[in-house]
């Protein structure tokens, strides 16, 4: 499939360069200029300005009449992952989305169609610490370990609410129960972990002090959460409503912590002052509601409340689908409540960046930065607008020119392959493909629990 | 059955009862949805001065609306407002008719996945005709206030389960009881249409489920799921004759009511549309093939592929409402744009059709927004938006009533501050049935309750 990716090409690539001339830039910091060049060279942003040349052999791409933003940033995804819940314990720390990235995912492909350029890709919400999130770059094309970026703090997902508690779907005799089934289980199991983290972690500390002459046995459960504990990994907490989300945000004030992000966070907007006072980030979806009963009271100014009350928001997917029209969700922002365009903007690039840690090298078109860049026929929140160009580190991953091109090789090859005797129709003497394996659903929080609703 | 699956079913319906029970009473604590949805204001309007986009005819850059007695009485540059008539200033303001989602579940279903006390969707019958959606719609859900302050203003309202799931209704998102907001209390009956299904996967109509099976028995199945779809028609033909024979010379044994067969007569005469589910090229062919073969008037709800079997979908005279904008390409292969140019590919071949949302309730607000994603991938601006006004009216069979801004039309009418596909755009003013509607719902009650929230000090 898509074996004519013209990323094939740029393995092993540093970072490309290109010149992007005179487009509409939407810098996501210092506003919108007109008929501005972006220089990108091995990979980072070099120069922003008018009339720049092209160094020999750069690639220019005409974006007149354009309209050029950073690549979208998605905080909170499942593309990519074979399996998101590690189901039999409700702790389950020493688990990496890291060691199952499937690069041939074609959710990645139709995400960069839509803009995507960097996406944490976290566990599933089935336990009260489901495991450790990936932080990447969507490099289609590439080997899997070009994915990951390298210098992305590492992370833990966290979970409490309805799917943690299993509850929410019925039809599930053969489930068995486990521990918790109730909020305050799920709070209480999380205490517990932290408070053998402390121990475990006294344990080191003695140990490299001298005080014990035993070493102690490394437990990887342990491990991440006394990473937490220490500021070296940042928590991303699944959660709907704003009393569990609280409840999480005291859990941390007496463990010595922050919280990263609270994700969904659906309710966030009620608890904003006791947000902004931690300065932890959330993590939303623009306007998803009603689906389930703790999703009830979410409303779409929930980004607007937060934003005035100083918190660092992202609008996030989680989900393959959602996540190709992250920017008409940033849109929709400046219409409930009247966020402010760069300020939306940064709703779907900086703030997520900010969140994961790796604001530093993107997020932004400023120059130093990584050339994560997005190519728009229109203004990013019209509607009728559409991805051009979409662009990580210098090089070109989705270009719709190039796109169509590949759509008719790719009729062309399948043509062929009907052709050949294998492929027959059952009907013209051929035998019976076998029946394709069941499509994971891996774009929802719920996709364990066999529902086939919408965001979760 | 093993005994010890029923002591477990035992305990899982006692979990059940129990997890139902609590949330039942989570969902009166948190729920204030059992408050009226208000139904707004009856009156004489005129709006003036505004950008009046009829969609049947040509736009009038600054013109005048009349409402009165529920209707549009006068449109045009030069329309006189009538005495006494509330004056809305339209500057800088646009008129459009109210949209309309044909594929909805809108007021059948509040909290899908977590209340099932809820939730009213799908009856568990194989044959469900004689069920009506306008019996279940709760008129005072949450959704529809959500929905309609984004300028929807009418929806279908779908009922499913079975092979026939029942009959919809064609509602206004306004009114005290679901007769008041009737537009067309009882519309199409739907089917969900036997498809060539492999099995294993996600299940859902004959074949589906259980274990994968080779394309040729899965064929042979589909086959047979429609033969008994057909004797379900037939039945009701046989019963239609039988009853009107009856009538006619009462020697004969007295054919027995059975409200089953009855709610079909209607359809299987032609004289209203079957709503037919499917997405699939062959199964869509296979809708075409048995709308001919049985005369029925055939409407496609899905429609992936629709443009795929446009000669046929034309030949039989069946219109499409398209669900799949926000949905993912079933195949890999598949362009990226696939779902998104659905709706233009059926435009160039000039299958009826219109976008709609497929959303039970929660999710119909974004109809402006499928439609604006169509128009990004091929579909013109003008039948974007028609494709969410006038043509679901034509589909729905109420173009007569809704679906453009015409004199004698009843009054559902959105003013915007600018196009109303567009996510940035706000609504200022919406009439529905010529009421003025106010523009509130849980979501701008539970913002103003938490706005300007502060910490206690």
């Amino acid at each position: 499939m898509l074996a004519i990716s013209p990323a094939l090409v740029l393995s092993q690539s540093k970072g490309g360069s290109v010149l992007i001339k005179n487009g509409t830039v939407m810098t996501a910091v210092k506003g919108t200029v007109e008929n501005t060049d972006i220089l990108v060279e091995n990979g980072k942003i070099t120069k922003i300005g008018k009339n720049l040349s092209a160094p020999s052999g750069v690639q220019v791409i005409d974006a007149t009449g354009k309209w050029v933003t950073p690549g979208i940033i998605d905080c909170h995804s499942h593309s990519m992952l074979d399996s998101i819940n590690e189901g039999a314990y409700s702790v389950t720390s020493m688990v990496r989305t890291r060691d199952m990235l499937n690069p041939t995912d074609i959710t990645i492909y139709r995400a960069l169609a839509g803009g995507v350029t960097s996406a944490n890709l976290l566990h599933g919400s089935a336990n009260s610490i489901g495991g450790q999130n990936t932080t990447v770059k969507f490099k289609w094309g590439h080997p899997v370990e070009d994915y990951p970026i390298p210098d992305a703090p590492p992370g833990i997902k966290f979970a409490m609410g309805e799917n943690v508690r299993q509850t929410t779907n019925f039809n599930q005799p053969t489930r068995p129960l486990r521990y918790p089934r109730t909020r305050q289980g799920t709070i209480e199991v999380m205490r517990d972990a932290f408070l053998r983290a402390q121990d475990y972690k006294k344990s080191w500390d003695d140990f490299k002090a001298g005080k014990t002459k035993v070493q102690p046995r490394t437990d990887l459960e342990l491990q991440p959460l006394v990473e937490v504990l220490e500021g070296k990994r940042l928590v991303h907490c699944h959660g709907y409503r704003s009393d569990e989300h609280l409840n999480l945000m005291l859990l941390a004030d007496e463990f010595h912590f922050k919280i990263a992000t609270l994700q969904h966070g659906l309710e966030a907007y009620k608890i904003a002052p006791e947000i902004a006072k931690r300065g932890t980030g959330v993590s939303i979806f623009t306007d998803s509601w009603g689906y389930k009963l703790e999703a009830y009271d979410a409303i779409p100014y929930n980004a607007y409340i937060l934003w005035k009350n100083g918190v660092n928001v992202s609008i996030n997917s989680d989900s393959d689908e959602r996540m190709r029209r992250l920017n008409l969700d940033a849109a929709k922002v400046e219409k409930y409540g009247g966020v402010p365009e760069q300020d939306a903007l940064q709703m779907i690039t900086l703030n997520p960046a900010k969140q994961l840690g790796i604001d530093k090298r993107t997020g932004s078109i400023e120059v130093g930065k990584d050339g994560d860049i997005v190519i728009w026929n229109k203004h990013p929140f019209e509607v009728t607008t559409r991805v051009e160009t979409t662009i990580i580190e210098g090089d070109v991953y989705f270009d719709r020119a190039k796109d169509a091109q590949m759509r008719i090789q790719m009729a062309k090859e399948r043509e062929d392959l009907e052709k050949l005797d294998v492929n027959k129709a059952p009907g013209a003497g051929g035998t019976a493909p076998p029946r394709p394996s069941e499509r994971r659903k891996a774009d929802r929080d719920e996709a364990e629990h066999g529902d086939d609703g919408g965001n979760q | 059955m093993s005994t010890k699956w029923k002591v477990d079913r035992a305990k899982f319906f006692a979990l059940i009862t129990l997890a139902i029970a609590t949330l039942f009473s989570n969902t009166v604590a948190q729920n204030d949805g059992t408050e009226q949805n208000a139904i707004g204001r009856a009156g004489t309007f005129a709006i003036v001065g505004a950008r009046i986009v009829t969609v049947s005819g040509a736009t009038i850059e600054n013109g005048t609306v009349v409402i009165q007695n529920g209707k549009i009485a006068a449109v045009g540059a030069a329309v006189s407002v009538p005495a006494g008539a509330e004056r809305i200033d339209g500057k800088g303001l646009s008129v459009y008719p109210g949209m309309i989602d044909a594929g909805t579940n809108m007021g059948l279903a509040e909290i899908t996945l977590a209340v099932p006390g809820s939730v009213d969707l799908t009856e568990v019958a194989v044959n469900n005709a004689s069920a009506m959606a306008i019996k279940g719609i709760h008129p005072d859900s949450a959704h529809i206030n959500v929905t309609r302050i984004n300028g929807i203003t009418t929806v279908m309202s779908i009922p499913g389960g079975g092979v026939i799931g029942g009959r919809s209704a064609v509602i206004n998102l306004n009114g005290a009881t679901p007769d008041e907001m009737a537009v067309t209390p009882v519309y199409g009956l739907v089917v969900n249409f036997p498809r060539i299904a492999l099995g294993g996967g996600f299940g859902g109509g004959f074949g589906g489920g259980g274990q994968p099976v080779d394309f040729n028995e899965a064929v042979k199945r589909r086959d047979s799921a429609v033969d008994d779809l057909k004797k379900m028609f037939r039945n009701a033909d046989n019963y239609a004759r039988a009853r009107e024979a009856y009538e006619k010379d009462k020697t004969l044994a007295y054919p027995p009511n059975d409200p089953r067969l009855e709610a079909m007569i209607p359809y299987l005469r032609g004289e209203k549309p079957v709503i037919f589910a499917a997405e699939r090229e062959r199964d869509i062919k296979a809708v075409a093939k048995f709308v001919g073969e049985m005369k029925l008037k055939g409407i496609i709800l899905g429609g992936q592929d629709a443009w795929k079997a446009a000669e046929d979908l034309k030949k039989n005279n069946i219109s499409v409402i398209y669900t799949n904008i926000y949905a993912l390409p079933v195949q890999d292969d598949d362009p990226y744009d696939y779902l998104f140019e659905a709706p233009s590919k059926m435009a160039a071949a000039g299958v009826k059709f219109c976008i709609s949302t497929g959303d039970t309730g929660p999710e119909v607000r974004d109809l402006p927004y499928h439609a604006g994603l169509a128009g990004a991938f091929g579909l013109s601006y003008d039948d974007a938006v028609k494709a969410v006004t006038l043509y679901p009216a034509e589909i729905l069979g109420v173009a007569d009533k809704m679906g453009s801004i015409d004199v004698g039309k009843m009054a559902n009418i959105v003013v915007a501050d600018g196009s109303i596909l567009e996510p940035r755009t706000n609504i200022k003013y919406e009439f529905i049935g010529g009421r003025l509607i106010p523009l509130t719902s849980r979501h701008t009650r539970l913002f103003d309750a938490f706005k300007d929230r502060k910490m206690p000090q």
